[in-house]
């Protein structure tokens, strides 16, 4: 066979450049290819939120293996794998807030079967898990803001009372009613997602989204003169100077506090710094004028 | 006197009967589908003997079985990972080195189930045409996921890896991952003879690499009753790597399949009809051929 003798003599330099090149060739535009889905594909949707413990995504995405292991220890099925085809990078876990949200389970199984660490095992506490941050994204539809009683939200939060406070503010519409306004710390917010699960609209008012998409940042340069003030112990800008209340004598005025004192000692001798009859005063004043 | 391709494994199985012409291939085809049973039993009767999938699994919730080819992308991404996803690698490597690292190929692998069926369609229909894509093409797609994967930071095969996905597939959710299937199936059967796994499957190629000092290897033991008939290289999916252990005898080269990219997929050994292949050791085989020449080697007809 013309084949096998080719194969015995073995291939000609010419022959294997022109092999060798063709297949780095055919290889290095498939790269670009996959390298150009690799990037589209690893930005992941805001619906799907990865489970407790997740590294920063770009870090999550070289570190999980794809195996799913979270997905099977997870004792409430809350997590999937993406699909082929899918928004998310192929293999990837992740769970939707609005059907099922993370029930954050003291002992994280889910980060327990984690075999590189793609969720980060030094997550011991559920509740410094940071998966996502709460929004209220909709205060049009929120019927907290038309005055309604719902606090829906505020009442199935985890971490109640803290992850969620409710904002007593005045119902303007009303005149005499309070308005409870759902608020999120993201100080105490996991982004477990039951806030949104729970949300009694067709479409939740509030939504957990990735931090780094519900977080803004201040301008590094930015610095609050009350916070500064604490941390000195005096001001950093222009020295305090009491201010000076032009009082009369034996009269002080305590602001945020009793308000207008006066002094008892001038009241002693039974003549009272204003005269009992005001026109005197103004009288006085006139005068001296 | 060949024999055509569609007609592989009938006269073996006129010989040697029909169970003994397809032992290893029952064989393979058990293994392929207990393992596929023992990752489907958890989520489809709920029954957990193993976990995970074939990047990484925890059996009976003691053994890790870690992918070292895919590890090893996360590792070029700067991944420190626990010590059980070492050990499963540690033993995936161990266990490979011992079997023959592309036993991966044809006793696991799900892809195979899917292209050995496509090659099978391709002999029985008469399907000739392929492409003449290289047989190093994976080594280099190999090369590339690794600099993908350092430079984009993330496990870049994984996106697209037929492996994972079709037993993902199976286990976690289906999917588009039929259209990747179907793809490969249409790819195997029309355009490239053993296209996929033969020529560009970088999961093979490196299992290929774990091949390299195997001590389990097929054996032409008794390559001088070979009678050309061409039955096993009809139906081998790397049938460059027989050539020299059968053939090579006059040219002093030994009798075992030394090549990494051999399967060890024992189908040769099926279909030989003279019973010239078996499994033995790399070391220590003496095929009785080795030391005279075969009688009718030089005379091939094509």
């Amino acid at each position: 066979m013309a084949d096998s003798d080719k194969r015995g003599k073995g291939v000609s330099r010419r022959q294997f450049l022109s092999i060798t090149l063709k297949t780095a060739c055919s290889v290095g535009l498939m790269g670009i290819g996959l390298g150009f889905y690799a990037q589209r594909a690893n930005a992941l949707p805001p619906m799907a939120i990865r489970p407790p413990g997740a590294l920063p995504e770009s870090d999550f995405l070289s570190a999980c293996i794809r195996c799913g292991l979270c997905v099977r220890d997870c004792p409430y099925d809350i997590l999937f794998l993406g699909q082929l085809g899918d928004d998310i990078p192929t293999g990837s876990p992740y769970f939707i807030a609005r059907t099922g949200p993370c029930e954050m389970c003291e002992d994280i199984p889910c980060v327990k079967a984690c075999p590189t660490n793609a969720l980060d095992h030094s997550l011991t506490d559920i509740n410094q898990a940071r998966m996502g941050l709460a929004v209220v994204v909709d205060q049009e539809n929120c019927i907290a803001f038309q005055g309604l009683r719902c606090e829906v939200c505020f009442n199935v939060c985890p971490i109640r009372g803290k992850a969620i406070t409710l904002d007593y503010q005045h119902n303007a519409r009303s005149g005499k009613h309070a308005l409870f306004i759902p608020v999120v710390h993201s100080e105490a917010c996991t982004g477990c997602g039951k806030c949104e699960e729970a949300c009694i609209l067709e479409k939740a008012a509030i939504k957990v989204f990735p931090i780094e998409l519900a977080k803004g940042e201040l301008g590094h340069h930015y610095r609050f003169g009350w916070e500064e003030k604490a941390k000195a112990g005096r001001s950093l800008v222009t020295p305090d100077v009491e201010h000076q209340y032009n009082l009369p004598e034996g009269v002080k005025y305590d602001l945020q506090g009793k308000g207008l004192i006066i002094e008892e000692k001038a009241e002693a001798p039974g003549e009272p710094p204003f005269p009992s009859n005001p026109l005197d005063t103004l009288n006085r004043k006139r005068g001296e004028d | 006197m060949a024999n055509l391709p569609h007609e592989a494994g009938k006269e073996a199985i006129r010989e040697k009967g029909w169970l003994l012409a397809n032992k290893w291939l029952i064989l393979r085809r058990i293994s392929q589908f207990g393992i596929l049973l023992a990752f489907g039993l958890g989520p489809w009767f709920d029954v957990w003997l193993v976990k995970g999938n074939l990047s990484y699994s925890l059996t009976l919730d003691t053994l890790p079985l870690t992918d070292p080819y895919v590890l090893l992308q996360a590792l070029v991404g700067g991944v420190i990972p626990e010590t059980i996803a070492l050990v499963g690698v540690a033993l995936v490597v161990l266990f490979y080195s011992l079997v023959g690292g592309r036993s991966y190929c044809s006793w696991v692998c799900p892809v195979n189930l899917i292209t050995d069926t496509a090659g099978w369609l391709r002999r029985k229909l008469g399907l000739r045409g392929t492409t003449q894509a290289s047989r190093s093409t994976r080594y280099w797609i190999l090369g590339l996921t690794f600099l993908l994967s350092a430079i984009t930071g993330s496990i870049v095969w994984e996106l697209v890896n037929p492996v994972t996905i079709t037993l993902r597939a199976l286990i976690f959710g289906m999917g588009l991952a039929w259209l990747m299937i179907l793809g490969i199936f249409l790819f195997d059967l029309l355009v490239s003879r053993d296209g996929w796994c033969g020529h560009y499957c970088p999961v093979g190629a490196f299992y290929s690499l774990l091949s390299t000092w195997t001590p389990t290897r097929v054996v032409a033991a008794r390559r001088e009753a070979c009678d050309d008939c061409m039955d096993c290289f009809n139906v081998c999916p790397e049938p460059q790597v027989i050539r020299p252990a059968l053939k090579g005898a006059d040219k002093g080269i030994g009798p075992v399949i030394t090549a990494n990219q051999c399967t060890n997929c024992g189908r040769c050994i099926d279909v030989c009809a003279k019973d010239v292949f078996q499994f033995g050791n790399r070391f220590a085989t003496r095929g009785s051929a080795t030391l005279q020449a075969p009688p009718r080697a030089t005379t091939t007809e094509s």
